[in-house]
C-alpha cells in the first residue's frame, strides 16, 4: 500500500467497485480477444447483477472493451458510443451464484465469428481478479505485464516459452499452468516485472505446441 | 522506512524531527516506492487538479443521477451563498457546497479522485480548498498537505478499514474526515500532536456510524454525508488547533473504530439491507430504480 492507494486513484464514479473494477474487466476482455469485439454478451452476477443500472456498471464495461480507462469521463456515454463504432451488447442477469458477488462473464464475437469468454471479478476498491479465460479457470490481476498462452499440454512447453523471456532479459514476477485435463487444452499465465513487446509475443507463438500468446499490458 | 503502524508514532517522529508529518510521509514513500519526492509532488497534484475540477464542474451543475436520487443539492448552497446566508459562516457553507458538489459529480459519473474512496471522495477536497481560498494558500502547501491525509489514512486502512463494506460509514466518510482533519491542522500551522489529535476526534464523533445507502447506490444518505463529513473535519481541526485534545490516544480510536466496525451487523455495511436502505420509502425507489 503506498499514498496512491489512499488518495486516488483518479476514477470516474460512483463506485470503485462497480464502476473503476468494471472498466478494468472490460479492457482485459478487449485484450485478450483481439481488440473491439463485433458483439458482446455480458452476465452479471451477484451485486452487479442487482445494482448495475444505478452504477453504472454496464457502461463502465462496454467503455473498458472500447478501450477505455477508469478515469474516462466517456464511461457514462459508452453505450452510444458503442453503438457509433459497431459494437452491439446485450446484458444478461444470472441468478446463480457466482465466485465473488461482483463478478461479469465477457462473451466477445470478433468480425471473424470466433469467440472469447472472459470472467473477472471487482474485488474491492478498483482492483480486479480474472478467474475464466474460455474454458480454462484462472486467476491474475492485470497488475503486470500478463502472457496467455494456450498451447497443447506436452512437456517442455514452460521451459521453452520461459527460455524466451530469460533471453530478454524479463523477470517473471508470477506464473501459473491451468489445463483442463492431461494432455488437453492447457494455459500459461505469466507476469512480468517488464515490460513485454510484440517480437517477444510472436517468438513464442512460433513455439511448437503454442497455440497462440495473448499480451495484456498492465491495466492500473 | 515508516511503517504505518501507529498514528502517534508517525507524530511523534515528526515532533522529533520537527518537520511536519507531510514531510516525513514524502520522503518515506519516495524511499519505498523509488522514486523521487518531485515525482510524488507531481502526481498529488494531479490528483489535486482533479479534485478542484470536480468541485467547480459539480457546484454549477444541478443535473441529476442516473437513478434519479441525488442531485442539485450543492446548486441550492451556492445559491444560499450567494443569497449571503449562512448560519456557520462562509467558510463552513463554501466546504459543504464542495463536498455535495463532489460527491454529486461522483454520483453522476464524473472524474473525481477517491480519497480514501469514491463514496466518501467530497470530504478532504472540500475542507483543503476552502481553506486554500480562504486562507490564500499555496497549491504546494495543500498538495503536501494531502501526504499528511494519505499518511494517517494508510494507518487506518491497516489497523481498521477504510471499506464501508468492511467497517461501516465510520470507516468510509469517518475516516476521510479524520484525514482531512489533521490535514487542515497541519495546512494551518499546527503541531503534529495537534493533527493526530484532530484525527481521533473526528472518528469519536462518526463511531457507529452504519452505511445503508438506498438502493445500494452511492448517493442517499452519502451525498449528504460527504458535507457532514468535510464539517465533521473542520470541527475537529478547530477543537485541535485551540489546544484541545483527545482524552483517548489515537491509534486506541482507530482500534475502537476496528472493534466497533466488527461487531456491527452485516446488514449496515453497505448491504442495503438494512438501516436507511430498509425503510419504506428507500424500499420503493430501489423498486422503481431496478424495475
Amino acid at each position: 500500500m503506498n499514498v496512491f492507494d489512499i488518495i486516488g486513484p483518479i476514477m470516474v464514479g460512483p463506485s470503485s467497485s462497480h464502476t473503476a473494477g468494471a472498466v478494468r474487466i472490460g479492457k482485459i476482455a478487449r485484450a485478450v480477444s483481439g481488440g473491439q469485439p463485433a458483439m458482446v454478451t455480458i452476465e452479471l452476477y451477484g451485486s452487479f447483477a442487482q445494482t448495475y443500472k444505478g452504477h453504472g456498471t454496464d457502461k463502465a464495461i462496454i467503455a473498458g472493451l472500447l478501450g477505455m480507462a477508469p478515469d474516462d469521463e466517456r464511461i457514462k456515454d459508452s453505450l452510444e458510443l458503442a453503438r457509433d463504432l459497431g459494437m452491439a451488447f446485450k446484458f444478461k442477469k444470472s441468478g446463480n451464484k457466482a465466485v465473488h458477488p461482483n463478478t461479469a462473464l465477457i462473451a466477445a464475437v470478433d468480425s471473424q465469428g470466433k469467440k472469447t469468454i472472459v470472467q473477472g471479478s471487482s474485488v474491492g476498491g478498483g482492483r480486479i481478479m480474472v478467474n475464466r479465460i474460455n474454458e480454462i479457470n484462472v486467476k491474475f490481476n492485470g497488475e503486470y505485464y500478463t502472457l496467455l498462452v494456450p498451447h497443447h499440454d506436452t512437456p517442455g512447453m514452460i521451459a521453452a516459452v520461459t527460455n524466451l523471456l530469460a533471453d530478454q532479459g524479463i523477470n517473471i514476477a508470477e506464473m501459473n499452468m491451468y489445463r483442463s485435463q492431461r494432455g488437453g487444452e492447457a494455459m500459461m499465465v505469466i507476469e512480468t516485472d517488464q515490460a513485454i513487446n510484440e517480437e517477444l509475443v510472436s517468438l513464442i507463438e512460433a513455439v511448437n505446441s503454442v497455440k497462440k500468446a495473448v499480451l495484456i499490458k498492465p491495466i492500473y | 522506512m515508516i511503517s504505518y503502524d501507529s498514528v502517534q508514532e508517525l507524530a511523534d517522529k515528526a515532533t522529533k524531527k520537527g518537520k511536519p508529518i507531510s514531510a516525513l510521509v514524502l520522503a518515506d514513500q519516495a524511499l519505498q516506492m523509488e522514486r523521487s519526492q518531485q515525482d510524488l509532488i507531481e502526481e498529488m497534484n494531479k490528483s489535486l487538479q482533479v479534485m478542484a475540477e470536480a468541485a467547480s464542474k459539480g457546484i454549477n451543475s444541478g443535473s441529476k443521477s442516473a437513478s434519479g436520487l441525488s442531485g442539485g443539492d450543492a446548486l441550492k448552497m451556492k445559491q444560499a451563498i450567494h443569497a449571503g446566508q449562512s448560519l456557520g459562516g462562509m467558510v463552513l457553507s463554501e466546504t459543504l457546497a464542495k463536498a455535495l458538489a463532489i460527491a454529486e459529480v461522483n454520483a453522476c459519473m464524473g472524474r473525481i479522485v477517491a480519497a480514501p474512496t469514491a463514496g466518501s471522495c467530497g470530504i478532504i477536497p472540500a475542507v483543503l480548498l476552502t481553506l486554500k481560498e480562504a486562507y490564500d494558500l499555496t497549491e504546494e502547501q495543500v498538495v503536501m498537505s494531502l501526504f499528511t491525509a494519505a499518511g494517517l489514512g494508510m494507518v487506518i486502512a491497516k489497523k481498521a478499514s477504510i471499506s464501508g463494506a468492511e467497517g461501516g460509514c465510520q470507516a468510509e466518510c469517518g475516516s476521510a474526515a479524520a484525514m482531512a482533519a489533521a490535514a487542515a491542522v497541519e495546512l494551518m500551522g499546527g503541531t503534529p500532536q495537534m493533527c493526530a489529535h484532530a484525527c481521533a476526534i473526528a472518528i469519536k464523533s462518526v463511531l457507529g456510524l452504519v452505511c445503508d445507502p438506498v438502493a445500494g447506490l452511492v448517493e442517499v444518505p452519502c451525498v449528504k454525508r460527504n458535507a457532514s463529513g468535510a464539517a465533521n473535519a473542520l470541527i475537529a481541526a478547530e477543537m485541535a488547533l485551540a489546544g484541545i485534545e483527545s482524552v483517548i490516544p489515537v491509534d486506541e480510536v482507530i482500534a475502537a473504530m476496528k472493534d466497533i466496525g466488527d461487531a456491527m451487523p452485516k446488514t449496515l455495511k453497505e448491504t442495503a439491507e438494512g438501516g436507511l436502505a430498509d425503510t419504506p420509502t428507500a424500499k420503493k425507489m430501489a423498486r422503481e430504480i431496478f424495475r
